[in-house]
């Protein structure tokens, strides 16, 4: 085990380094600099910008000094919000960004394993179709679409729930965690359902069943743990894309997350603010795949016997 | 087993709802309590530096933590004392002394002097500074050459502290609009030991601006700066109008998405909005005592002209384009009567500056004028094309424009969207025919619109150059003895270009607010300006959504 994750830690590295690589060159290449703007800048003025963020320099050494100061930890100055640096930038939204998705994931596990299981359970029946073709509407449904409805019926015509703001007032947490995780919610339901149903046609089911076993225990003890080995899979990946992909919620609801300042750097030609999201998201990515993969083998019995032979 | 799970959905949405009841009071009922303004501010500020920001978030916020030499009346705009109690004018108009109010105090209690000026616009205008509103300060002897290093003693710099409390600034010509600059964030004063604590003059990025460090000058000291959730301004111990400051304080939100902004207001968490929702606002318009409110603003949106392109190079096909365009219907339609057709760059009513209107809808005047450009009916038509940055509004126009020519003049438009940077790149590099653009005056006067058509002026982007045109504005009217004899200068210029065509003038913009009725103090003007130390809360009072 210890070996699968150290060989998976050295894929991570020339993976990452690509993803550096790739996007210090591209962005570089996008028409446009930051400091570009409606009126016209003055070139003495360009000149003193660019000298004051080192832009001066030729290509090749700003992208060494570049990983220099990455391999230091230090993410660079930002462009658009002179006066804070990248790293203050995603120290600030990330454990926004994080709560919110850890939110949403919780509210997606429970509710979509709930409803995957309960449809599994009778397949083809009305108390499979009803949660499913919810799963279906809710897959369909873009958060922009949702975020926006929740806001109106909860918000504004009840009156119930706040409708922006994280942390500023009670219970103004609970719409955007719905509308971030509704989709992997549907994802999850329909991810649980098939792995359930693959499980309770299983021999050992079976056995657990004809020995005499009531159904909840037969469900919660045998067929749940092999049932939501997909579910597991897909966990990791949900949650790195529940962070990069966050950014939608943030803005509709007024949360002082990554992902806007993520979605705008690209915008602003934030040369640092779009390096230091990018590698950071995508190491956050390859670190929860990681995670997933080791869950999912620890999981499975064949493939932790595999590991324990030394793989 | 069933049981076990059909109880529990039930059980868990009750969870959900009872954690959620009752979202208690709202931002606006607390504050109109303490006092405090809850205000949508459009985006994050880039940051809280009077000499590096630009924008108009970073102004509102700016603008109540400091204070400028001379401020604007909210209602008319007329400069009113700020830091200086007074100032005097020489006879010729261009030495202006400044007597700084003895009461005007730093906000760790020091008083302010000449000197902090002197320092400031060094700052402001070195060229290591990068200070993108440098220019502002350009009207001031010798501050251009300083700014692009053909001078280096700033003693030059006509910029003297007489002693503590007066201020000699000498101009290189009469600047009538002066007094207006020192309204403007990149004139304002900052405090200089405290910007040394954290490093040079000329640094732009250090973190004297953050809460605990700033040192201002204005009627609020900054409380709390939390990144794109909210910045918390306080009331100012020591500003020298304290007892005039009604509001405790003011909260200020990025609120980036407007049709969130729109909901928030609805929902009492803001008592002001940026901006409003275009879809809204027939109904708010309906609405008896309705919290929109839309004024004339000091900006024009118009069209670019590449004058060294074909077809647009010929003056008659730019005159036939602009004759064939029905500003009105535009506006009424496209715009929802939330802009004002113009016939010209400058806006309306600019200080008393009218532009000339030169000409009308005229469909048929436009098919002879391309007729006799050599496109009878659009037979011939080499084709045309309008960029706009990627947004919506900005597509909407480009699309009624495209079937205006089609229909009145039978000529193919294509239009096409570029993301901004590339936008402004081909804006810049001039890799267009036409272009949508739009131009927001920093003061309140026609020179801020007509130089930018100036001889290879950094914002002309047509070609547009003409002799007599740079003369009257870079020469003659700076000259001129009266405000008349001034303005008839300026309509000599503005006529002579519009006759020339490099831009096709679409509207005039509006502002336009949803302001919760518990507000006082808020005065629609052309710039848009808004002293937040006159805004007053008047608790009780409620908004009516009515039915719908």
């Amino acid at each position: 085990m210890v070996r699968f994750i150290l060989w998976r830690l050295l894929q991570a590295i020339p993976v990452i380094f690509v993803v550096i690589t790739a996007t210090f060159f591209l962005v570089r290449s996008a028409p446009g600099g930051p400091f570009d703007s409606e009126k016209a800048v003055l070139p003495e003025v360009k000149r003193a910008l660019e000298a004051q963020y080192k832009l001066d320099l030729p290509l090749h050494e700003q992208y060494f000094a570049y990983l220099g100061d990455l391999g230091n930890g230090d993410l660079g100055p930002s462009f658009k919000y002179p006066g804070r640096s990248v790293n203050e930038i995603l120290g600030s939204g990330l454990p926004v960004t994080a709560e919110l998705g850890l939110y949403a994931l919780t509210f997606a596990l429970f509710v979509g394993v709930l409803a995957g299981v309960f449809a599994a359970l009778k397949p083809n029946t009305r108390q499979d179709f009803i949660p499913m073709g919810m799963a279906m509407i809710g897959i369909c449904m873009p958060s922009f679409l949702l975020g926006p409805l929740l806001v109106l019926v909860f918000g504004i015509y009840l009156d119930w729930l706040p409708i922006a703001g994280w942390g500023d007032l009670p219970g103004d947490k609970i719409l955007p965690s719905i509308t971030l995780g509704s989709a992997y919610a549907a994802y999850i339901a329909r991810l649980s359902r098939a792995g359930m149903l693959e499980i309770l046609s299983q021999d050992y089911i079976r056995t657990a069943r004809a020995k005499g076993l009531p159904e909840w225990q037969v469900v919660t003890q045998h067929a749940l743990r092999g049932g939501l080995i997909p579910v597991i899979a897909f966990l990791g990946p949900a949650f790195a894309g529940l962070l990069a992909g966050s950014f939608v919620v943030e803005t509709i609801f007024q949360i002082p997350g990554l992902g806007r300042f993520y979605v705008q750097a690209a915008f602003n030609r934030d040369y640092t603010m779009i390096l230091g999201t990018t590698v950071f998201l995508s190491t956050l990515i390859v670190f929860f795949n990681l995670i997933s993969d080791v869950i999912a083998a620890w999981l499975n019995p064949r493939l932790r016997a595999q590991f324990k032979g030394g793989a | 087993m069933m049981r076990l799970f059909q109880s529990l959905i039930p059980a868990s949405a009750l969870v959900v709802l009872l954690t959620a009841c009752g979202s208690g009071e709202s931002n606006v009922e607390s504050g109109n309590r303490e006092g405090y303004l809850h205000y949508g501010n459009g985006a994050e500020p880039q940051g809280l530096d009077p000499q590096v920001v630009t924008g108009v978030p970073e102004n509102h916020i700016v603008r109540a933590l400091f204070e400028g030499l001379a401020v604007k009346n909210p209602k008319t705009l007329e400069p009113e004392p700020g830091v200086a109690e007074r100032w005097e004018i020489s006879e010729d108009g261009t030495v202006y002394t400044f007597y700084i109010n003895p009461e005007a105090k730093w906000s760790n209690g020091e008083a302010m002097t000449a000197s902090d000026y002197v320092w400031s616009w060094n700052r402001a205008l070195h060229p290591d500074t990068g200070s993108l509103y440098a220019y502002m300060l350009y009207p001031i002897k010798n501050s251009e050459a300083y700014s692009k290093r053909e001078i280096t003693d700033f003693n030059e710099v006509g910029v003297k502290a007489l002693d503590d409390q007066t201020l000699q600034v000498t101009l290189n010509a009469p600047t009538p609009y002066f007094l207006q600059l020192m309204d403007h964030y990149s004139s304002f004063a900052v405090h200089p030991e405290t910007l040394l604590k954290y490093g040079k003059m000329t640094d732009r990025f250090t973190p004297w601006t953050r809460v605990g460090s700033i040192v201002s000058n204005g009627p609020f000291t900054l409380e709390e700066w939390s990144l794109n959730r909210r910045i918390i301004i306080k009331k100012s111990e020591h500003y020298w109008d304290r007892d005039n400051v009604a509001l405790n304080g003011v909260y200020f939100y990025p609120t980036e998405n407007v049709v969130s902004e729109e909901r928030m207001f609805r929902a009492e968490q803001l008592h002001y909005t940026a901006v409003v929702p275009l879809d809204k606002i027939p109904d708010y318009r309906t609405r008896e005592n309705s919290p929109y409110v839309q004024s004339p603003y000091l900006g024009t949106y118009y069209y670019l002209v590449n004058t060294d392109r074909p077809p647009v190079d010929n003056v008659l096909v730019r005159q036939a384009l602009s004759y064939a365009l029905d500003r009105d219907k535009l506006t009424r339609t496209v715009l929802q009567d939330t802009a004002i057709a113009a016939y010209s760059i400058t806006p309306p009513d600019t200080l008393g500056y009218n532009p000339p209107k030169l000409f009308s809808y005229d469909p048929s005047k436009a098919r002879d004028l391309l007729a006799a450009a050599g496109y009878p009916n659009g037979e011939g038509w080499p084709g045309l094309e309008i960029i706009y940055n990627t947004q919506e509004a900005h597509r909407k126009i480009a699309v009624a424009v495209q079937q205006m020519w089609k229909k009145e003049l039978n000529i193919d438009i294509t239009i096409a969207n570029q993301e901004w940077k590339v936008y402004l790149n081909s804006v810049s590099q001039r890799e267009f025919q036409v272009a949508r653009r739009g131009w927001i005056g920093d003061y309140v006067d026609p020179n801020n619109f007509l130089d930018l058509f100036i001889t290879d002026g950094g914002n002309n982007n047509t070609g547009y150059a003409n002799d007599i045109y740079d003369e009257i504005i870079l020469e003659r009217a700076p000259k001129a003895k009266t405000r008349e004899a001034r303005y008839s200068l300026f309509t000599e210029a503005e006529t002579m270009m519009m006759n020339d065509m490099p831009i096709i003038p679409i509207y005039t913009y509006t502002s336009k607010h949803l302001i919760h009725p518990s507000v006082e103090g808020i005065y629609p003007n052309l710039m848009d300006s808004l002293n937040l130390k006159y805004v007053t809360l008047h608790p009780g009072r409620r908004l009516d959504m009515g039915s719908n």
